[in-house]
């Protein structure tokens, strides 16, 4: 009989992915208990939120511990609690209450049932990129994604009266489930070149033998690329982005696009700076040509787009691209750098996504031709579009400027000039179709008309004008503040972006 | 030197001035334009009256700079906030300091969002303002980038009938320069890391930093000249120039031809030279070339141009060719006089535009063959452009002459051909400006142009105070010469420490008694 010692589980150091658990789970049984007796929303929005709090606090206490007793690792070296792992923590967890906020109107003028589980699936698929942030060994990383996008299928398909809605559910759960089975062979390969799925047993393996036939581990380490790329949208596996963004309900695409891609870019940099830094000359071509196709192909794309959200849809290929960038340099700064876009890039979509779900309307779709009457209609929200645009575009004092230089930054520093100048190119192409959102809003609205329009009371609004709430009213608040006070003051968050990449 | 004067940073005063007064415009109620005007008036003038204590306090005979500011701003990419002025720019803080109210003037009559059009217009003060005073790199590419944004509105908004285009237009080509420009700062900035150790974008620090292998030298100041020459604009980078002037607001083109397109220079003058000496005495021959191309060419399409605006528009890249001319010259009369022509411009195609506007204000077209026998309906309007024309053309007495004399001088002296033909663009310049004067003002008036309105007080006050000024320093320049030369003398004297510039006898004025130089 073979006797299986339990690991001694360090409860501390997985409490935010416990907490995030259990509160969903508390949120599914209170509906099933409740019934329709009560109203069951708000109590389950109350108690996610409490929970993504008790989430938020517990980070913070691991950070503390990280800073003052160094990095350590957890449940037999599975799980890591790092520095990396908190920052990437916080963002998660701050994406998620924000997407929260988002949906409390949006699910109610959508009329989308259910709304308790809702609030339950983003919670276990917080956890899932919890979970991905401190993921320390592959067996963890496949969990961890799993964790993470099961929930993230039914939420995308969460609107079921839109078949919109359920196409992009389904889209993203096929081609899901073939990236996760590519990264599981990628996975088993590694495994075969090197004996163990642990990340910092795989570098201590390959730091103390020298492979002879490195095929298998090039070819694992070629398969959870492509696994993982599928993940953060990079091109050429990008193909389901723009059909899931524009599909799902707006919020979840808020938070697919920040969040999931947070996790997703966690656990690449992990597993390529911890477990194959002896491989880096390999990885950093393979991430030149994906960064640089991701690039193109995102800001390209971009071009051609007549819908608004599949222009974010499209627009967040490219920012994919571009903390691709950082990942590929192999170094501490190109690690840091792709950290504070991390950051940044979640509260400039979230705030771009935010303006979505204002905008209203019945199908979620806005033609960007439709935007033109907004700049006199509807101008705080013109504003707001237009102000994160120009931040998405890079255009200082906005934050968007501050990740743009970091990732560009560490390109120089690591001489990889050819992505740097792709990187400028495809940012002045970036420029342009930013540039036509806002051109449609503000220069179209008298086109071929006279200068009719002085200083008219802007209340024709009553036509489909749906206020702005409260929540998303916050929302808007939060992701302006960050944006701004980002991009004038971005030392704290450059500096608590070094820590975390230092510890890594 | 130190940062204050009078107990107080006055760089930073100039710079967030006009920014605050923005905000506080954003603040008016939408239905009180006249209150925003009053505020946008007044934080404009407040701008000037800092930006004429800081010349009061200039000290002439010193070439380096003065009222240095240093902040750390963000540390760990070694970004600082720095700020400081000398010979190139304090001009270029004065005639921005002086356009901006002008142009608020000039645009009392916009009716469409007034608020939100000052409010640009501010921003835009403030952004140019610290384009011309940051001498940290990438503070200075933050001031360049967000410039862009309320010049876009304010083209998108409140231009003409194409302005869409033009708005775009100009975003994307400025856009596109700084994008390298960006690139080449970010790899100037770690190549000097690599090398001593420390990371820096201090212009100065890395100006004074000599470790660049030739090849990549050239490599970085083609990054940086890209920028420079798009802004310039160089031809054949000039093609947005025609666009954006023509569908401006008036306003935006008399700021666009008298601050926006002098960075450009002023980039060349500031960066390109300091930074990569070797590549700017390597490559002038080919600038120089460029700059001629751009005075005959731009002189010749001016002469064909049937609007009024375009016909200014082009001229101005005939100017800029001579602002360049004397650049790429690298001797002390010709970058004094391209440093002159810099300050000499804004007058003279600010009073042109501004004359055009009140012109397109009473017809609403610009067709030069839809005028005609003006001089006769509105004789003191007439009077502004013809002394604007002679302005502009350089005759004896006015700005234009000293500036394009001595960038032909230094020229002549370093580089005989190029100057030689650069000289005709005077010619032609006299022959467009003149032929467009005796088509819009000559003959007898028919129609709208009989009733014409004559210029009022509002009008004479925005366009008369330029071209006293014109007048004043094209009689007695020396005032301004005296504060540019000692930054155009160490400007040289680099250029004979760290290459191998062989400077012609007519152009050998000592270099070595100047203080302050780097």
């Amino acid at each position: 009989m073979i006797a299986i010692a339990a690991p001694r589980v360090d409860w501390y150091s997985i409490a935010p992915v416990v907490i995030l658990v259990a509160t969903g789970l508390i949120i599914v049984l209170f509906k099933a208990i409740a019934r329709n007796r009560v109203r069951t929303y708000e109590p389950a929005l109350v108690v996610g939120m409490m929970g993504l709090a008790a989430g938020a606090f517990f980070l913070m206490k691991q950070w503390s511990m990280v800073v003052d007793g160094g990095p350590s690792d957890a449940v037999a070296h599975m799980i890591a609690l790092d520095g990396f792992s908190v920052f990437v923590g916080v963002v998660v967890v701050v994406s998620a209450i924000l997407m929260l906020l988002l949906s409390t109107d949006y699910l109610a003028e959508h009329r989308i049932e259910s709304r308790p589980e809702y609030v339950a699936l983003v919670l276990f698929s917080a956890a899932g990129m919890l979970m991905m942030a401190g993921a320390n060994d592959l067996i963890v990383v496949f969990v961890a994604l799993e964790v993470l996008s099961i929930p993230l299928y039914v939420l995308a398909a969460y609107d079921r009266t839109r078949a919109r809605s359920l196409e992009a559910g389904i889209k993203y759960f096929v081609l899901g489930a073939f990236s996760s089975a590519i990264l599981l062979y990628g996975v088993a390969l590694t495994y075969g070149a090197t004996g163990t799925t642990s990340l910092a047993g795989i570098q201590n393996f390959l730091s103390t033998n020298v492979l002879v036939h490195e095929g298998t581990l090039i070819a694992g380490m070629v398969l959870l690329l492509v696994g993982l790329a599928f993940k953060i949208g990079a091109v050429p596996f990008h193909m389901w982005t723009p059909d899931v963004y524009e599909g799902a309900p707006s919020p979840v695409t808020a938070f697919m696009a920040s969040a999931t891609k947070v996790a997703g870019f966690a656990v690449l940099i992990r597993i390529l700076y911890t477990a194959l830094p002896q491989y880096s000359t390999d990885w950093r071509q393979l991430l030149f040509a994906l960064a640089a196709l991701t690039l193109l192909g995102g800001s390209i794309g971009a071009l051609l787009q007549t819908d608004l959200k599949r222009l974010l849809a499209y627009s967040s290929i490219a920012h994919a691209g571009y903390i691709l960038i950082g990942v590929q340099a192999g170094t501490v700064k190109g690690v840091q750098s792709a950290l504070v876009y991390l950051f940044i890039y979640a509260f400039m979509t979230i705030g771009a996504f935010a303006i979505v779900v204002a905008l209203g309307g019945r199908d979620d779709l806005h033609s960007i031709a439709d935007l033109r009457t907004y700049g006199r209609r509807r101008p705080v929200i013109a504003a707001l579009l237009a102000f994160f645009l120009l931040a998405q575009a890079g255009i200082p004092p906005t934050a968007g400027f501050i990740a743009k230089l970091g990732v560009f930054g560490a390109a120089a520093q690591a001489h990889s000039y050819a992505l740097l100048i792709v990187g400028v190119v495809t940012s002045v192409i970036a420029a342009f179709f930013y540039l036509k959102v806002i051109l449609t809003m503000y220069a179209a609205e008298d086109d071929g008309g006279a200068t009719d329009d002085t200083c008219e009371p802007a209340t024709e609004g009553v036509v489909a004008r749906p206020s702005l709430g409260l929540p998303v009213a916050t929302v808007l608040v939060v992701c302006v503040a960050m944006t701004i006070w980002i991009g004038v003051l971005p030392t704290i968050i450059i500096d608590f972006a070094r820590d975390a990449s230092l510890i890594i | 030197m130190t940062g204050a004067v009078g107990g107080y940073p006055v760089l930073t005063a100039i710079i967030i001035t006009p920014i605050l007064g923005a905000l506080l415009v954003a603040l008016v109620p939408a239905r009180r334009p006249e209150l925003a005007r009053a505020i946008g008036f007044m934080a404009s003038a407040a701008t000037l009256g800092f930006a004429l204590l800081m010349l009061w306090d200039f000290q002439t005979g010193f070439g380096g700079f003065q009222f240095v500011e240093h902040n750390r701003w963000f540390d760990s990419l070694g970004v600082g906030y720095i700020v400081g002025v000398d010979g190139f720019s304090l001009f270029m803080i004065i005639a921005t300091a002086v356009l901006f109210p002008i142009g608020l003037l000039a645009s009392a009559k916009i009716e469409h969002r007034p608020k939100a059009y000052i409010f640009w217009f501010l921003m835009l003060e403030g952004a140019i303002m610290g384009i011309f005073l940051s001498l940290d790199l990438i503070g200075f590419f933050v001031f360049w980038e967000a410039m862009l944004v309320p010049m876009y509105f304010l083209i998108a908004g409140w231009g003409s009938t194409n302005r869409k285009y033009a708005a775009t237009k100009f975003f994307i080509y400025t856009a596109a320069g700084s994008a390298f420009l960006l690139a080449a700062a970010l790899v100037l900035a770690f190549l000097h890391q690599a090398d001593t150790g420390v990371l820096t974008f201090d212009y100065r620090t890395l100006a004074a930093w000599t470790g660049l292998s030739e090849s990549t030298e050239n490599w970085l100041f083609f990054g940086f000249m890209i920028a420079f020459a798009i802004k310039a604009p160089l031809v054949p980078f000039h093609t947005w120039l025609p666009d954006v002037h023509t569908e401006a607001p008036t306003a935006g083109s008399v700021v666009l031809a008298g601050v926006i397109l002098k960075m450009g220079a002023y980039g060349v003058l500031r960066f390109g030279f300091e930074l990569f000496p070797r590549a700017s005495v390597t490559f002038a021959p080919l600038f120089l070339t460029l700059a001629v191309i751009g005075i005959v060419y731009g002189s010749i399409v001016a002469a064909m141009q049937k609007d009024a605006k375009r016909l200014i528009a082009y001229s101005s890249v005939a100017h800029m060719g001579f602002i360049l001319l004397g650049i790429f010259s690298i001797s002390v009369f010709g970058l004094d006089g391209a440093a002159f022509t810099m300050v000499s411009h804004p007058l003279t195609t600010g009073s042109l535009f501004l004359v055009v506007g009140m012109l397109y204000e009473r017809r609403h077209t610009r067709d030069i063959d839809a005028f005609g026998g003006i001089w006769k309906s509105a004789p003191r309007l007439t009077a502004l452009f013809l002394i604007a024309t002679f302005a502009g053309i350089g005759l004896p007495v006015f700005s234009g002459f000293v500036g394009e004399f001595l960038s032909l001088l230094g020229t002549f002296a370093a580089h005989r051909w190029w100057a030689v033909v650069a000289t005709t663009g005077v010619i032609l310049g006299a022959v467009y400006m003149l032929w467009m004067f005796q088509r819009v003002f000559t003959g007898v008036p028919e129609g709208d142009n009989a009733t014409m309105a004559d210029a009022n007080w509002r009008e004479m006050a925005v366009v008369i105070p330029l071209l006293a000024f014109s007048l004043f320093i094209g009689l007695y320049p020396k005032p301004v010469l005296d504060r540019i030369e000692p930054t155009v003398k160490c400007v040289v004297r680099t250029f004979e420490m760290k290459t191998d510039l062989h400077r012609p006898a007519a152009d050998r004025l000592d270099t070595s008694h100047v203080k302050g130089c780097r």
